[in-house]
């Protein structure tokens, strides 16, 4: 039955001309396919915030190195920032959102379907006016340029005294247009969730990844509101006269740091949660066991989230608060180790005993895995606030956050690409590949992030655009760019692997992975409706019972 | 059956490759210690520190440090012996390992654990954010107003009478008799951040805002930082160098920078140049009606052994480069390329070398 929708897809693709397949592609409001596009969309940003990264590791190569000019090294670290959060990492975690928690919770599409299409093309709006600053950024010159301000933008540089032109304009709407966009994805995640499941699934049957995808879209809704208040704020002071944060006329730049850390530190954990929800479900099926503790695992995320909201100010421990304050962040910076460490401990739970196949995606959630040990254990020097007086805004925390980001939040999205591109595309992806690709990266991460913390300790602020020799950072910041190009070839093998793989991989059939979760009862991929009856389910591991119909999951839960 | 011997070796190899991993960077992380240690201190490590307030913060790191190096010892272990011991084997049957759904005795254990570490890294936190932050002002500390400029350092210290710029002058301090320096942080334009790693952890000068940190060093000498907070085009060479002096030199020093400024006739033609060009708008020099603070103020200029903040020495050379091309030395930086005569420029910067 899967062939046979393949087959009338692609027939009916090849024989209309390709503008009507486009008008079809932009006008959609299938989930599916606004999934494929988020994705699709963040890929391209990907590779672009990762060429802006390699002209940074150039420059930092060696001291006093004269590659680019500091107004150009300065842009490119506020773009690389901005788009790697704003234009890869929300929108690729929405896309697999809006691609699996339909199909993991048996519905036929997402609870607004046009309301998704409008949230993704103000997202696309908005990477596109961040891009756009490349040529209107400077207004009347017609070269203009790239904003310079940081992905932060601390008050009062961003105010018109210290960045005149249009260039932060640029990156306020592009980041008001896209928060308005991931707010209305948010909305329709717990729309869905809440109101949309098959018969059968109550809460507690509901796969980890949509319980996780709610507790995100919730804290998306808390954390990206008040960024997109404070970027109104923004322009009403660069445009009306305001001075919320305009220090000359009594305004305050530590209003715009908690209003950016209100979102920052949340933010964080919108990313990080998604990518649990990953490695939620890849370890289970590759170590053929049922997740370990289940409730613990729902009530360790929302922990975090509850958590999450109550750190802010740890990224503040250096603009003078009083000893109260700095003591308050410091403790609950720390309390949310304990559930953290709660989810690590269950994953390994869930391992013990099994048999762990290493698949590539699984290869990649124990990268995953290893690394968001470590980046959890540098959150806590982190947190405690006198530790943080020497490491914040060094280049330790610069190797910190990207362990988070890449070592655990990107390994794990890889695994979700090895995992559900052959549910998406129908075949598999190359393993030759995959392997290749992990190993590759796992060698150029960690020379690149495990070297670049020791600078930090060594006096090396972050955002520099070039240092002093003969303070000890020459060599490490050697290795550190020799591993951002390794990095960058392991990257080119990946995207080499989604083509080719598009065209020749092996047909991947309903269910590649002998997996127990909904979408792999469904052809690959899936078709239009998704199912055509829906769905009744009886426990968290639907396919397990059908598969296993003597020892059904149904009688233990 | 071939596949499942492939599976075997990446779970050994995953492990192995890791525990590598982990060696190399530990090995890296001594090398980088030890190499923090020269005499000159020209490696600013934060663990080579040499006053009271960056030596509890060393304290606390290395408790830190060592509580998190346990667990993640710990934890990796258990996740290595989980890799390997139970990837699933060539001889293994098609049949699924035994289902389990969870522990409550196990995840109560690794949640309690946890806390309890919590509490005591927190006290441990606590204690020392109070040591720091809560240490009354003994009578004898030296005062300083550091102002944070994009991108340089203005010092003023009020009691003394002295303005100076991107070099700061502090007594050692004995421990029985401590003479810290206690400085106001403030800033004139965009955020800032006052480090030298092996004196005081950073705090940010943050305009409108009045932050206040503190130094006790014990050693005599030369120490590095620089600013810590992003702050515009030059962030990157607005560095910033303070001299630990003994009491006498501090003394001397101290003399030395309220001396008048050297009023010999025959500079006047630099001094001319100074008067009637644009530096006055921006730089000081005492006795002169030069009164601008937006620039560094020059009474005392050669003084100070580098010029734009560290980014250069201070040499003949330099400063008509710098007063000619500011950008070839620091570009982006707001001092403008003066564009004098050649007869200016020598006299102008004839008359600088005398302010000593």
């Amino acid at each position: 039955m899967s062939s046979d929708v393949m087959t009338i897809q692609s027939a009916a693709a090849s024989g209309r001309p390709w503008t009507e397949v486009l008008h079809e592609w932009i006008t959609t409001v299938d989930h599916k396919r606004l999934g494929i596009l988020y994705i699709l969309y963040a890929l391209v940003f990907l590779l672009i915030a990762g060429f802006e990264a390699t002209i940074i590791r150039i420059q930092l190569m060696r001291p006093h190195n004269d590659f680019v000019s500091p107004q150009v090294f300065n842009r490119m670290f506020t773009m690389h920032g901005t788009t790697m959060i704003f234009f890869v990492a929300i929108p690729v975690l929405f896309g697999f959102a809006n691609y699996l928690v339909p199909l993991m919770i048996g519905a036929r599409d997402m609870a607004f379907p046009r309301l998704n299409a409008f949230s993704f093309w103000l997202t696309a709006l908005g990477g596109f006016l961040l891009y756009f600053s490349l040529l209107g950024g400077n207004g009347l010159y017609g070269a203009g340029n790239a904003p310079d301000v940081a992905w932060w933008a601390y008050a009062p540089l961003t105010s018109r005294a210290f960045s005149p032109g249009h260039s932060t304009d640029y990156w306020t709407i592009a980041l008001l247009v896209s928060g308005f966009g991931s707010i209305g994805t948010a909305i329709n995640l717990i729309a869905t969730i809440l109101c949309m499941r098959c018969p059968g699934m109550t809460l507690n049957r509901m796969p980890l990844l949509a319980w996780l995808n709610l507790i995100m879209a919730g804290m998306v809704i808390l954390a990206i509101s008040p960024l997109t208040a404070a970027q109104v704020m923004l322009s009403v002071d660069r445009y009306l006269g305001g001075h919320f944060f305009d220090t000359q006329a009594g305004g305050s730049a530590t209003l715009w740091m908690h209003f950016f850390w209100i979102f920052g530190h949340p933010e964080v954990y919108v990313l990080v949660i998604p990518a649990f929800a990953f490695a939620s479900e890849i370890i289970p099926v590759f170590s053929r066991k049922p997740i370990f503790g289940y409730p613990v695992m729902v009530g360790a995320t929302a922990c975090i989230g509850f958590l999450s909201l109550s750190v802010w100010a740890h990224h503040m421990f250096t603009i003078g608060m009083n000893s109260y304050a700095n003591s308050f962040f410091a403790i609950t910076t720390m309390a949310v180790g304990v559930p953290t460490g709660i989810k690590i401990f269950n994953w390994l739970g869930t391992m013990w005993g099994g048999k762990i196949q290493f698949r590539t995606p699984m290869l990649f959630c124990m990268g995953f895995l290893f690394q968001f040990l470590i980046a959890g254990l540098t959150g806590i020097m982190l947190g405690a606030a006198p530790f943080n007086w020497q490491l914040s805004g060094s280049y330790f925390v610069v190797a910190h956050f990207h362990y988070v980001i890449v070592g655990g939040i990107l390994f794990a999205l890889f695994g979700a690409f090895y995992y559900w591109y052959p549910k998406i595309i129908g075949r598999m992806l190359n393993e030759g590949l995959g392997k290749l690709h992990f190993w590759l990266f796992l060698i150029g991460f960690h020379l690149t992030f495990d070297v670049m913390h020791f600078p930090g300790i060594l006096g090396m602020p972050r955002r520099i655009y070039t240092y002093e020799p003969g303070r000890g950072w020459d060599t490490m910041n050697f290795l550190v760019s020799v591993g951002a190009f390794v990095q960058g070839i392991a990257t080119l093998v990946f995207v080499v692997n989604l083509v080719i793989s598009y065209f020749k991989g092996a047909k991947a059939g309903n269910d590649p992975w002998d997996a127990w979760t909904l979408e792999w009862s469904v052809s690959s991929p899936p078709p239009t409706y998704n199912f055509a009856s829906v769905p009744t389910v009886a426990s968290r591991r639907p396919l397990w019972d059908l598969k296993h119909p003597e020892d059904p999951d149904s009688r233990y839960e | 059956m071939h596949r499942t011997t492939h599976k075997t070796d990446w779970g050994v190899v995953v492990g192995r490759a890791t525990g590598i991993l982990v060696l190399l960077a530990g090995i890296l992380f001594a090398a980088g210690l030890c190499n923090a240690t020269p005499q000159d201190n020209s490696v600013p490590s934060i663990f080579d520190s040499h006053s009271t307030p960056a030596d509890s913060i060393r304290h606390l790191s290395l408790f830190v440090l060592s509580i998190t190096g346990l667990i993640f010892l710990v934890v990796f272990s258990l996740l290595s012996y989980a890799v390997v011991k139970f990837r699933s084997r060539a001889g293994d049957t098609e049949r699924e390992p035994a289902q389990v759904y969870g522990s409550t005795q196990i995840e109560l254990a690794w949640t309690i654990i946890p806390i309890l570490i919590v509490v005591v890294l927190f006290l441990a936190t606590a204690r020392v954010i109070h040591a720091i932050q809560d240490t009354p002002k003994p009578a004898e500390a030296v005062e300083v107003t550091a102002i944070g400029h994009q991108f340089w350092w203005e010092f003023r210290y009020p009691g003394l009478g002295v303005v100076t710029a991107n070099e700061l002058h502090v007594p050692v301090s004995d421990s029985s008799h401590p003479t810290p320096t206690f400085l106001r942080l403030l800033s004139a334009d965009t955020d800032h951040s006052f480090w030298i790693p092996q004196l005081a952890g950073k705090t940010d000068l943050i305009p409108n805002r009045v932050n206040e940190t503190w130094l006790d060093p014990h050693q005599t000498g030369l120490f590095l930082g620089q600013c810590a907070q992003y702050c515009g085009t030059q962030h990157a060479k607005m560095l910033l160098r303070v001299y630990v002096d003994s009491p006498e030199d501090f003394k001397a020093w101290v003399q030395r920078q309220q001396q008048p400024v050297n009023e010999d006739a025959k500079e006047a033609a630099g001094r001319r140049v100074f008067e009637r060009t644009a530096c006055l708008n921006c730089h000081a020099i005492n006795g002169t009606n030069g009164t601008g603070r937006f620039g560094p103020d020059l009474t005392h200029l050669m003084s100070r052994s580098t010029i734009a903040s560290g980014a250069a020495e201070n040499t003949a050379e330099n400063l008509r480069l710098w007063i000619q091309n500011p950008d070839a030395i620091k570009p982006g930086s707001l001092m403008p390329a003066m564009k004098l005569s050649d007869a200016e420029l020598d006299a102008l910067v004839h008359y600088l070398e005398t302010l000593r």
